[in-house]
């Protein structure tokens, strides 16, 4: 199967490794992620005011560029991504009149009626496939993080946004243990980073000594931002907190790669 | 008047809040605020003007907790996001955009959008 697939800025850079990893685990399971030829960044978390709709159009022209290079399906790594697509997809599908406008003032480009698909590569794999392909079964303990941006607001969830197990289930068809913690679906801080480091270092403090109550030894993320929050503010954390001891964070492409080469 | 800028802005109906606080109960920034979400609504209903100036719509991560379970629908994000257009609109940057590193591009461009006009 092959699929078009949109990186945006940060799998080229921070998240290389989530990147690489990624388009391994997928070609071993006969998926082939093909890297639109053009694209641009996709306007990530653009602004939510009603009567302002310049935001979205780098969104939009992303999703043009996917249907003049002959795709219908568009996936994407990144959950800030995934997002940002997605919510602009939908708003494509459901309000024609915001859409008038956006086609209309993008004069050089066809217009866009939402019917490209925006789907998640956690969507794409398939358990028993998994399976059959593990050379060496995961013997990890996981928690798997899912933040916001997988699961709201609701429309684009990728799966049951209260109590999501979809990272769960690739776990454990890796052989690996999941392990259920309910800070698993809270927000890692986001962006605040940019601003108050130490806001999101108690968010750190929170999430990773939730998941490693739990039991488990390493959590996986699908988000280069959550990766980053959760992971290299970790640091911080151990200035604040002198009895804390963190735990390793990885993308969940990366556990597959150990469970699929072997 | 605040409210009807909210919700022109925000395109959410503020009045349906019945202030049960189930946005602040699950909202992860709760902490870091001077006014907790369901306050905030409270304050621009009375046209309190002080809650332009309040620390929570910028402390807010736009995480979507409190409008996924909002009993009457109201999508607090999308008022947060109002409260900070009204500021932004005045061409006030919340924060300094200069190269920020030991950043991942994904935080600074995020920042940007959500801190700059
Ligand atoms: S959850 Fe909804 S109804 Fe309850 S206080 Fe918050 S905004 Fe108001
Ligand atoms: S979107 Fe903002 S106000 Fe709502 S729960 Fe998240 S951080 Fe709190």
């Amino acid at each position: 199967m092959k699929i078009a697939y949109y990186p945006g800025c940060t799998l080229k850079t921070d998240a290389k490794k989530f990147e690489e990893s990624a388009i391994k685990v997928f070609k071993i399971l006969d998926i082939e992620l093909i890297e639109l030829k053009k694209w641009y960044c996709c306007g990530t978390v653009y602004s939510l005011t009603k009567d302002n709709l310049m935001y979205r159009l780098a969104a939009i022209r992303n999703l043009i560029k996917a249907k003049e290079e002959g795709y219908d399906r568009l996936t994407t790594l990144c959950s800030v991504c995934y997002n940002t697509l997605k919510q602009a997809n939908e708003m494509a599908r459901n309000d024609k009149e915001a859409m008038n406008k956006i086609n209309s003032f993008m004069d050089e480009e066809i217009d866009y009626d939402g019917s490209v698909e925006i789907i998640h590569p956690l969507e794409i794999l398939k358990e028993d496939k998994i399976r059959e392909k593990v050379k060496k079964p995961l013997n990890k303990k996981y928690a798997s993080y899912y933040g916001c941006l997988l699961l709201r607001p609701k429309s684009i969830a990728i799966d049951e946004f209260e109590n999501p197990r979809i990272m769960e289930r690739i776990i454990e068809a890796c052989g690996g243990k999941a392990i259920n913690f309910p800070l698993k679906n809270e927000c890692c801080g986001s962006y605040i980073v940019a601003s108050d480091k130490q806001a999101v270092a108690e968010r750190c403090y929170r999430i990773v000594s939730n998941a490693r109550r739990n039991g488990a030894d390493a959590i996986i993320t699908s988000c280069p931002l959550c990766h980053f929050n959760l992971n290299e503010i970790q640091e911080e954390v151990k200035r604040n907190y002198t009895s804390f001891s963190g735990l390793p964070v990885l993308y969940f492409s990366e556990i597959m790669l150990e469970a699929l080469e072997g | 008047m605040l409210a009807e800028k909210v919700e022109e802005l925000s395109g959410e109906n503020i009045y349906a809040c019945y202030q049960c606080g189930k946005c602040s109960a699950g909202c992860p920034m709760a902490e870091q605020m001077d006014f907790l979400p369901n306050q905030v609504i409270l304050l621009i209903l009375r046209g309190n003007e002080e809650v332009i100036d309040s620390k929570t719509p910028w402390i807010c991560a736009q995480c979507y907790q409190c409008g996924t379970r909002c009993p009457k629908n109201v999508d607090i994000t999308k008022i947060m996001e109002a409260l900070r257009a009204i500021k932004l609109r005045k061409n006030v940057d919340y924060i300094k955009m200069r190269f920020k590193k030991n950043l991942p591009q994904i935080a600074v461009v995020s920042a940007a959008r959500k801190y700059t006009g």
